[in-house]
């Protein structure tokens, strides 16, 4: 097989695992503050590609131009998620958190289908179908663009956590549940606050990711099943791991694709997973607790 | 301890009688109501019991319905003896499962994870399986229905209910036996503190391990059934997720680890399902969606206002 067609199928798949890191990133962080699985993740990606699909479709708004309000959207969402509703469930059992969240996910997927019918939808703009021309390599413009805004997304979250004062605190909340409340924090309100952060997160990685592919309601549990993949292969918890999980799966789901058959592509990232879980169950980055 | 036994009577009279009563739209949901409610008991053993969450149960009854279905596609081989293959298939895939992830320490969260994985794994599999046909599935012969051919699991609507009618009472009354046997003592103590059971000399190894076995086997059944029930078999259907959580839904909303909730649970759960579709058929409303918005809305208000499911609270009432 040709070298540079291996080469270009790779570079594809690193730009799309950002994409899909960035959205890893958002159950990670809140997994790993709020210690709540987001079984309805998948599916508020959903929601998020067909937010950018409709403000396209209705005022022509590009989806990089669409990321500001859509997140917006999603993080007062996600802070009212887990305000109202998650937080009385922090202190229940997993399987009782996992139904409330399936219930959500549930309610999600059908209201897309309710709303927007079961036909795929896309955006369609100039640039996705030019490509940036780096030596052997032909990066699609879209497919590039979108690397970066996952990228500046995840950074932003980075230094989000790294150097304000609110950051720290939602680490500390992390760490020591218990020693938070001692000195004083308002727990509760940054668990809704990392809720809403994670939200944003999965909402740019929406906006991007419906460049890259057409968006219908079942891709939803798709979707949360990826960045459970993501976020175990790359170390729940770890904010690095996510995005090095989604570039991994990205490339790994490319590589099946060219090698042995499109359908096929899942299996490996799930393969991928039995093995990090037998291997190395605190992920790739992750941290042994 | 006369009270549980006469309303158990009470029960298990009502639904011999049953069949007697209503047409065949009635018998098949209730036929399917017990399917979930044998189901829903044997992913119990596993979670009510030993408190290891498994979100991957759809394997089960896949691996079982297409052992059996393969079977009797290919060779012509019977139910009765697919059965057995089913069975120790799927016991073999649980202890896998268990073994990798018991021995490596993995529990809550990533177990449960671990569990998707595989049956997701196996989905993909089986899609690329041209022995079982693939993702354009397998199709079991369709013959005789008005005679009960016990040995080749084919006959009317009837022979199916009273089959699940025997599987869920034994299913009841297996976990009735084992929740007061050593082993049910055994797994109440991993699921409450397995570090303290440890303690106590329990090998908890060795004990999730049976719990592991014992459900898939009791899944593996379901499986057959399913198999020789629906006649037609698709990977995307049966191994998938939301298999797996129709599975859980009638213990969790019934109550966790009590006898009778994984029963409770699939009666409410079926009929409310059912009952949705008839209201909405009857309003005229036909948006597609709007059924499964509805069921999650009711399981949304069931999961915050009756945290240990519905059963717990009536059995109060009724002091049993």
């Amino acid at each position: 097989m040709d070298a540079s067609l291996v080469a270009n199928v790779v570079a594809a798949g690193v730009l799309t695992g950002l994409v899909y890191g960035l959205m890893a990133l958002g159950l990670s962080v809140i997994f790993g503050v709020v210690r709540v699985v987001n079984f309805a993740h998948g599916e508020m990606m959903t929601v998020a590609m067909y937010a950018a699909a409709a403000l396209f479709a209705a005022w022509g708004l590009d989806p990089f131009l669409a990321m500001a309000p859509v997140a917006l959207a999603f993080f007062v969402f996600g802070y009212l998620l887990q305000a109202g509703l998650i937080n009385p469930f922090i202190t229940r059992p997993e399987h009782s958190q996992f139904m409330l969240l399936v219930a959500v996910a549930i309610i999600m997927v059908n209201a897309l289908l309710m709303i927007f019918g079961p036909d795929a939808r896309n955006v369609q703009v100039d640039y996705q179908l030019e490509s940036f021309e780096i030596g052997p390599l032909l990066l699609d413009k879209a497919r590039a663009y979108a690397a970066a805004a996952a990228l500046a997304g995840a950074a932003a979250l980075f230094a989000f956590f790294r150097f304000t004062l609110t950051g720290k605190a939602i680490r500390a909340c992390a760490d020591n549940w218990l020693g938070a409340k001692v000195v004083g924090l308002n727990v509760k309100r940054l668990y809704a606050l990392t809720f809403g952060l994670g939200a944003a997160c999965v909402a740019v990685a929406g906006c991007a990711m419906v460049l890259l592919v057409d968006v219908t309601p079942p891709l939803g549990p798709y979707y949360t099943l990826l960045a459970f993949v993501i976020v175990i292969v790359g170390g729940l918890g770890s904010m690095g791991g996510a995005l090095l999980g989604g570039v991994l799966i990205g490339v790994s789901e490319a590589l099946a694709g060219l090698f042995i058959t499109p359908s096929a592509k899942s299996m490996f990232s799930f393969g991928l997973l039995i093995l990090v879980l037998l291997l190395r169950p605190q992920g790739l980055l992750g941290q042994r607790t | 301890m006369k009270r549980p036994l006469v309303l158990l009577a009470l029960l298990a009279a009502f639904l011999v009688a049953l069949p007697a009563f209503v047409g065949p739209y009635v018998l098949s949901v209730a036929t399917l109501i017990l399917y979930f409610a044998y189901t829903g008991q044997a992913w119990n053993v596993m979670m009510g019991f030993a408190g290891q969450l498994s979100l991957g149960h759809s394997l089960y009854v896949g691996v079982g319905a297409y052992a059996a279905g393969a079977l009797f596609y290919h060779y012509g081989i019977g139910p009765w003896a697919g059965l057995w293959v089913a069975i120790a298939l799927c016991v073999a895939f649980g202890l896998v499962i268990g073994f990798l992830a018991f021995r490596f320490g993995i529990s809550g969260v990533y177990f449960a994870l671990l569990t998707i994985a595989f049956a997701e794994f196996t989905r993909i599999g089986f899609d690329h399986l041209a022995w079982t046909g693939g993702p354009g599935g397998m199709f079991l012969k369709v013959e005789q229905r008005e005679t009960w051919d016990l040995a080749n699991f084919r006959g009317p609507p009837l022979m199916y209910y009273y089959t699940m009618l025997v599987l869920a009472a034994g299913a009841f009354a297996l976990c009735a036996a084992l929740m007061r046997s050593r082993a049910g003592y055994y797994w109440q103590a991993i699921r409450e503190n397995e570090e303290a059971a440890q303690a106590l000399g329990i090998h908890t190894f060795r004990w999730k391990m049976a719990a592991v076995a014992l459900s898939a086997a009791m899944t593996a059944v379901s499986g057959v059934f399913f198999a020789f029930y629906y006649n037609n078999l698709f990977p995307e259907q049966i191994f998938h997720i939301s298999r797996s959580i129709e599975i859980i839904l009638g213990p969790i909303i019934g109550g966790l680890g009590t006898l009778f909730g994984p029963i409770l649970g699939a009666a409410v759960l079926t009929v409310l399902s059912d009952g949705i579709t008839e209201l909405l058929a009857a309003l005229g409303v036909e948006i597609p969606g709007i059924k499964q918005v509805f069921y999650g809305l009711l399981l949304l208000v069931v999961v915050i206002f009756l945290p240990h499911g519905i059963w717990p609270p009536i059995a109060r009432k009724l002091r049993l």
